[in-house]
């Protein structure tokens, strides 16, 4: 089967670009004041797609709307309720949603700057621009027109802390390879694991890791203007609101850069070395990004030239956690396993796909990486602190932190599941009383002693645990937004509430 | 299981009943004052659950009439031992509560013997699924309190237990032990014998299957053919019945977990129409059941290692079936585990009941349908009204490296090896 080729014209550029050129950016959080101006403003609005041009571009502009956004717009119920239902009750609705996300507590929303019920933003702006040209980027978009029908609720600014995020650890490394040539086939268990996946994690419209189309709001032939959109490649009869764009996870993620620094230095005893050590161990990288077990063969499907030195790796080789802790961030975050453990030949596939074959209680825990991957975009704030500063005497009242943003076709699958059941869950691997070293909020848990502990095995001996852990990342604000295609834009640029 | 069919008039007042044994949505006293579950010490988990069955109206896809069934009451346990003293002590210590829950059933009046009620109302299980066999909750208790106390003591002796030899550094740890064992603020009860009966019936089971089957086999093998052919015809035109679930059904389900790191989950559905689908599921479930006593007893339900009990219960002349499991995690990991792990198993059981997604070969395809494959099972699942478990924060895992740490500890020699491997355990 020859599948259609990407119309890249009809992607927002932000699934394929990071942007990094233009290292300055700002997140607005704009409210609808006046749905048929806004919808007048998507008609035109310069919106950057994800065409590859003869120039790289000095400035870009992404748009992205929440439920409740859609809603102010005009759009349908019907339509809305094609949607998953994560994107319908947001990132903030229920409250077994914040539970599983670790938003409670400290995190919880109510404390949040933006994002909790009733403070819901309509629609993100993500503005982009080389050095210098942000402000006067920023005041093309907001033309008169534009001021009329958007209110602002909030400027998020950002900072360029050159790659690196507020703790001073190269940032952004890993990223999966969307199947932009639509080649990938995917049939039983995938044996090695591999960093290309099936463009349907990534955007809606398009077959995901399971060969199935998720999801989403599907527009009648014979409804107006739905000729705008493309054909549903699964049901004929029918048009594709979301083809070709997909969900867009907003958190502002507040860094207590002085407390991690100062918390890691006095566990080592104020050496640099072993400080610097302890945070690597935490991260699973060294602060220039290499990761903690060696790179190198074998060759992984989809890491390209460019990335080897930092991404040909996985932990088969360590499988004791010696190298790199098991509970480390990037072992969490991505545990790069396959579908079925290593297995030699029929007969130990079999008897793994079965359950047998295993020589430790924690061998074959971990879920497949492949259904849980995202595409992140998130941008750093607040200003630079080295470590050496943080961990010292400097006053320091600046707000530092990130605007973790990723990308993903399924909420639920991906974005969620990493969150809760990888980096919150203080059962992760088989581990117990710790969640992420980085992003854990250290919440009690009904029936443990402990959920602020970070262990490190050893070669020889019984591990090394730091105890009490503070919190050091926490929740500020948060949305679920959905990124539309160009055409799903214009689309709602003409649509009107429903008589 | 103990199941009573539900006064339709005394229902709402029941449901009443059963939410006051909560501190919250989701969240038990385990000493509530209805049933105090934590004085039954050989109770790993139990709820109770109105079966009320929202899917009664998928049958009509096959052109058969609705069948309005009675709501029942259930009651379901997992516990070491024999049911009738898991009775008993129910009796003992939570009498009255019962009597007032049954009290909204049909057939219970005041007076009437509890116990024989309940033994008369008892449903026996169809296929069972047990993590470990033979680990009882008291193990459970006594061997995290050995791995809390043994964490505490390397934190304190860190740097002197580092200087050690392996061999030494376990010697130390054995020692400390002993002491806090001494002490009392350690109990470790030897496990007590597996009685004969229990080992001699189970052995004669293990063998019987087997020899059913090979005097079966020219008769299974004839019929082969004809299953095949049936099979196929019926997974070409068996409706797919999984719609989005309703938002309000799924945020009530969700209300009531992750209020730990275990949750439970009950659902039920009605069989396929037909004998053909309801032998599949006889034999299917019996060979679940079988396997998990002979094979998957140790930690693994083949890879899943989440999954603390489940079980399978036919109901209403085994035209329904119930399905009710206590996981670790969330429940996007379990279909995650489900659908990735034992997606065949998922298919070769779920596929017998109306609306599944559309199996190949009864093992393949089904599961992998990935959303409507969750939207299927969630849509089937039904709220627990009460859910206790005995172990909060302890999941499968945990226990079985707290078993391990405690057999190391236990074990007269070791090679250096297995020092190693031992010592990893913390």
């Amino acid at each position: 089967m020859s599948a259609e080729p990407v119309n890249f014209s009809d992607i927002q550029g932000i699934v394929r670009f990071g942007y990094n050129a233009l290292t300055e950016a700002s997140f607005l959080l704009l409210k609808i004041s006046d749905p048929a101006g806004a919808r007048a403003w998507l008609m035109e609005a310069p919106v950057s797609t994800a065409e590859e041009l003869s120039r790289p571009p000095v400035t870009a502009l992404q748009v992205a709307f929440t439920c409740e956004g859609l809603h102010a717009l005009g759009v349908a119920e019907e339509l809305l309720t094609g949607f998953s239902a994560e994107f319908q009750s947001g990132m903030t609705g229920q409250e077994s949603r914040s539970r599983r996300l670790g938003d409670i507590d400290a995190n919880s929303p109510e404390l949040w700057r933006w994002g909790r019920v009733g403070n819901v933003p309509h629609v993100l702006l993500m503005i982009y621009a080389q050095p210098g040209r942000l402000e006067g980027w920023t005041r093309t978009i907001q033309d008169a027109a534009w001021r009329a029908a958007f209110e602002v609720l909030d400027c998020l600014s950002t900072s360029n802390l050159g790659g690196k995020e507020p703790f001073g650890f190269k940032d952004g490394i890993s990223q999966p390879t969307p199947d932009w040539g639509r080649q990938r086939e995917v049939s039983g268990d995938e044996l090695a694991y591999g960093n290309r996946l099936s463009l349907g994690e990534f955007l809606l419209g398009y077959p995901n890791e399971y060969g199935k189309y998720t999801d989403r709001p599907l527009v009648s032939p014979d409804a107006p203007l739905s000729s705008i959109l493309p054909m549903a490649e699964d049901q004929p009869n029918k048009r594709d609101f979301g083809r070709n764009g997909t969900f867009l996870v907003f958190r502002q993620l507040q860094q207590d850069v002085r407390g991690f620094w100062r918390f890691i230095d006095k566990q080592t005893h104020s050496d640099p070395k072993a400080r610097q050590n302890l945070a690597e161990s935490m991260v699973g990288r060294r602060m220039d990004g290499t990761p903690l077990v060696p790179v190198g063969s074998p060759s992984i499907e989809g890491i390209d030239k460019k990335s080897v030195a930092q991404n040909q790796f996985t932990y088969d080789a360590d499988s004791n956690g010696f190298l790199c802790p098991f509970g480390a961030h990037i072992r969490r975050a991505n545990p790069r396993n396959a579908d079925l453990p290593a297995s030699d030949g029929l007969f130990a596939r079999l008897g793994h796909t079965l359950g047998f074959g295993n020589a430790d209680y924690r061998d074959d825990v971990i879920a497949s990486t492949r259904f849980h991957r995202m595409i992140r975009r998130g941008r750093e704030y607040g200003p630079k602190l080295t470590p050496e500063q943080a961990a010292g005497g400097d006053p320091d009242t600046a707000e530092h932190g990130i605007h973790f943003l990723c990308l993903a076709a399924n909420i639920l699958r991906q974005f969620e599941f990493v969150q809760n059941s990888w980096m919150m869950n203080t059962k992760f691997d088989a581990l117990t009383e710790q969640s992420d070293p980085l992003l854990g909020n250290r919440a009690k848990i009904a029936g443990c002693p402990f959920s602020n502990t970070f262990s490190l095995s050893q070669q020889e001996g019984v591990r090394a645990r730091v105890m009490d852990m503070p919190q050091f990342v926490t929740v500020r604000g948060g949305a679920y937004f959905f990124l539309p295609s160009i055409s799903a834009l214009r689309y709602l640029a003409g649509v009107n509430r429903q008589p | 299981m103990i199941l009573a069919v539900i006064i339709p008039s005394r229902e709402a007042e029941l449901r009443q009943l059963l939410a006051s044994m909560n501190r919250a949505p989701g969240l038990l006293d385990p000493l509530n004052a209805v049933i105090p579950f934590g004085q039954l010490k050989c109770l790993h988990f139990a709820r109770i659950v109105i079966l009320d069955d929202q899917t009664l109206d998928d049958i009509t896809a096959y052109g058969l009439p609705r069948v309005d069934y009675p709501t029942y009451l259930a009651i379901l346990g997992d516990c070491d031992g024999v049911i009738e003293d898991l009775l008993e002590d129910l009796v003992k210590h939570a009498g009255d509560g019962l009597r007032r829950i049954f009290a909204h059933c049909e057939g219970y009046a005041a007076g009437t013997d509890l116990l024989a009620w309940m033994k008369a109302h008892h449903v026996a299980t169809t296929a069972n699924y047990v993590n470990w066999i033979g680990r009882t909750v008291q193990q459970g208790n006594e061997e995290e309190m050995l791995r809390q106390t043994l964490e505490q003591f390397i934190q304190r002796d860190a740097e002197s237990l580092r200087a050690m030899p392996q061999r030494q550094m376990r010697e130390a740890l054995k020692e400390f032990v002993a002491n806090e064992v001494r002490s009392g603020r350690v109990t470790l009860t030897p496990a007590a014998p597996t009685p004969l009966e229990w080992r001699l019936r189970n052995f004669l089971h293990l063998l019987g299957m087997p020899i059913l089957l090979l005097l079966l086999s020219p008769l299974l093998l004839t019929v082969l053919p004809f299953f095949l052919i049936q099979l196929r015809r019926c997974e070409k035109s068996d409706p797919e019945i999984a719609p989005r679930v309703n938002p309000e059904h799924a945020n009530l389900l969700s209300s009531l977990e992750d209020h730990g790191v275990t949750n439970q989950f009950s659902a039920m559905g009605s069989l396929k129409p037909g004998l053909f689908r309801r032998l599949t599921m006889i034999v299917i479930l019996n060979a679940i059941d079988y396997t998990a006593r002979h094979v998957f007893n140790r930690g693994r339900l083949a890879r899943v290692t989440s999954i603390q009990f489940a079980r399978w219960v036919f109901l209403d002349g085994k035209k329904r079936v119930i399905f009710a499991s206590n996981y670790d995690g969330s429940l996007e990991s379990y279909m995650d585990d489900f659908i990735n792990k034992v997606g065949f198993g998922l298919n070769i059981v779920f596929s017998n009941g109306v609306g599944y997604p559309r199996t190949n070969w009864l093992l393949l395809d089904g599961a992998k349908d990935e959303q409507k494959f969750k939207d299927y099972l969630r849509r089937h699942q039904m709220p627990t009204q009460a859910w206790y478990n005995a172990h909060p924060g302890l999941t499968a895992l945990d226990k079985w490296r707290n078993a391990q740490i405690r057999e190391g500890l236990e074990q007269q020699f070791m090679t250096d090896a297995e020092i190693q491997q031992w010592l990893r355990l913390f």
